[in-house]
């Protein structure tokens, strides 16, 4: 029964950690900006928490999540100033919509391993990109579109330390979410498959059916977050579904320790706040970037949060 | 009426025949094993069983019901079970949490309740786990309970594999080398175990190398060499049959 308590404990000692940094963080905000980097680490840490239980607890990769977020953005985008859907609802929809979407998609594409996997994500990201790019009737093309800001029951978000502690408490209830999830039968299931794929078969885990399920929850969660950064930026563009932005997601849940709901939080705002405080090296901002990255890697292979816990482990004599 | 049925059940890798025109059938309630020298196709027997391969030909009754060609999800909630002989453990996660995967089919695995942590859910997940405690109690792995899989040793995981296929509470449990690599005293740790576990009612077929073991705990032996039938019948038939006795020394009786 200790096990049970100590689990408890890692839990919601876990929870009111990032609770109590979340609440003190803003002492250290000097200004507005501050903020406005904060709310895009929240929001990436959301989408990576999502992202995290397909890559590190499934074990299948996604290289296509930046556009389930661009499809949250747009579907917000569209519904609320086209159609003048109130933007929840116009956030719910968007989020049913992508999850319905990832959910056809997905049983084909899951079957695929590894590098052909990749592929196929990838491929999604692309063709997503490309309609939002030509499809300018609806999306407004390469140029973009402006959205209305969010209002929830006629309050309206303006300020950004309004939108950080919105991104906070959704930040905690995401975690919150993908916690019982992981420790629940349906978290079992999707880790004995990713752990074995065979042995969880002949005990009856339909393990495709739990991939599938990931993939869903994963892209709902990116739509949400898609939904709330059109809201707070006010303008969008085709941009937001790159390539670039599925890798860097991927990244931020690799770099803070796959199958760690904590360690994506933290490698998402490592890698947002990171890049910010690096500008002072203005030419040598990438390379020291990418310095730190490949020295993680090389150095923590198991991702920051899990190797660190090891390390601790080991210092304290090995108990455990 | 026999709990398993193999009739003319054939497999074939590219011309290669690793199963040919097998028939045989095990009772309810009794240990059955399958031996045969190195390549004689116990494994792919297994895997054809398991639906881990397909028939070529020939059918499988599960109690009644035809299940050639059932995947292996599916076969479990017919109530077969196996273990591997190159292990299938989820090395990311604990030893009870391996148990309780086995559990599955068993528990509350809805995803809006998982999600929301529902009190109904946990309080289910609690008692499974309690029983999956026992589980591991009874294979003799009690102190590992906690221990992540990838700590455990060799000997452990062959035991835990057993705890896991247990927890699906099938009515045919299949085990798959359970002595391979272990030691004497390991392998009469998992003697006591099978027998206990036939004693509860399981039926068990065994494909084992270790003749000790095949000879002392089974109720009825099938001897197979390329992929086809032998010798069948209790262990005193079975060791006295001069082609069963040809097969293993190489010699031409």
């Amino acid at each position: 029964m200790s096990k049970t308590n100590s689990l408890w404990t890692a839990r919601m000692g876990g929870m009111a950690l990032l609770a109590a940094v979340l609440a003190l963080a803003p002492l250290g905000f000097a200004n507005a900006y501050y903020y406005d980097v904060a709310v895009g680490a929240l929001f990436n840490a959301i989408i990576c928490v999502g992202l995290n239980l397909l890559i590190g607890y499934g074990g299948q990769i996604s290289l296509g999540h930046g556009a389930f977020f661009a499809l949250g953005a747009y579907g917000s985008a569209i519904a609320t100033s086209r159609w003048g859907v109130p933007s929840v609802a116009a956030m719910a929809a968007s989020a049913v919509l992508v999850g319905l979407m990832a959910f056809v998609m997905a049983r084909p594409i899951l079957r695929l391993k590894g590098h052909y996997l990749a592929m196929a994500t990838l491929g999604i990201g692309m063709i997503i990109y490309i309609v939002l790019k030509t499809e300018a009737q609806w999306t407004g093309g390469p140029d973009g579109m402006g959205v209305d800001p969010l209002s929830v029951a006629g309050l309206t978000l303006a300020t950004d330390r309004q939108w950080y502690w919105l991104s906070a408490v959704l930040l905690l209830l995401a975690v919150w979410l993908s916690l019982n999830l992981v420790q629940s039968p349906v978290g079992r299931a999707l880790r004995a498959g990713h752990g074995a794929e065979i042995g969880a078969q002949v005990v009856g885990v339909d393990t495709s059916h739990y991939k599938v399920l990931m993939f869903v929850v994963s892209a709902v969660f990116a739509s949400v977050v898609g939904s709330l950064f059109a809201h707070k930026n006010g303008f969008i563009t085709p941009d937001i579904a790159g390539f670039h932005r599925s890798i860097e997601l991927v990244t931020m849940v690799v770099l803070g320790g796959m199958a760690s709901i904590f360690g994506a939080v933290i490698g998402a705002f490592i890698l947002t706040v990171l890049p910010q405080m690096l500008t002072a090296f203005d030419d040598y901002e990438a390379m020291i970037f990418g310095a730190i990255m490949m020295g993680t890697m090389i150095f923590l292979p198991k991702g920051l949060l899990p190797s660190l816990i090891l390390l601790i482990r080991k210092r304290m004599g090995g108990r455990s | 009426m026999s709990l398993l049925a193999v009739d003319g059940l054939s497999k074939e890798f590219g011309g290669v025949h690793a199963v040919q025109d097998l028939s045989f059938t095990v009772e309810a309630g009794t240990i059955h094993s399958i031996i045969g020298p190195n390549g004689a196709g116990k494994t792919t027997l297994f895997n054809l069983i398991t639906g881990i391969y397909t028939p070529s030909a020939g059918r499988i009754v599960l109690d009644g019901t035809d299940i050639a060609g059932k995947s292996p999800s599916q076969l479990a909630r017919l109530g077969m079970s196996r273990t591997f002989q190159n292990l299938q453990i989820f090395f990311n996660m604990s030893a009870v949490e391996n148990v309780m995967v086995g559990a599955h089919l068993h528990v509350d695995r809805r995803f809006w309740p998982s999600l929301l942590r529902l009190p109904s859910m946990v309080r289910g997940d609690r008692a499974c786990r309690d029983e999956c405690l026992r589980l591991l109690d009874f294979v003799g792995l009690g102190h590992y309970a906690e221990a992540e899989a990838a700590a455990m040793p060799y000997g452990g995981l062959k035991r835990l594999e057993i705890a896991r296929a247990l927890a699906a509470k099938p009515k045919l449990l299949l085990l798959d080398e359970p002595a391979a690599g272990l030691n004497a005293t390991e392998s009469r740790e998992i003697d006591a175990v099978i027998k206990k576990v036939a004693g509860q009612g399981v039926t068990v077929v065994l494909v084992e190398h270790d003749m000790k073991m095949v000879m002392g705990i089974s109720d009825h032996i099938l001897a197979l060499d390329y992929g086809r039938k032998l010798a069948e019948g209790t262990p005193a038939q079975v060791r006295a049959n001069a082609d069963v006795i040809a097969a293993y020394l190489g010699a031409h009786a």
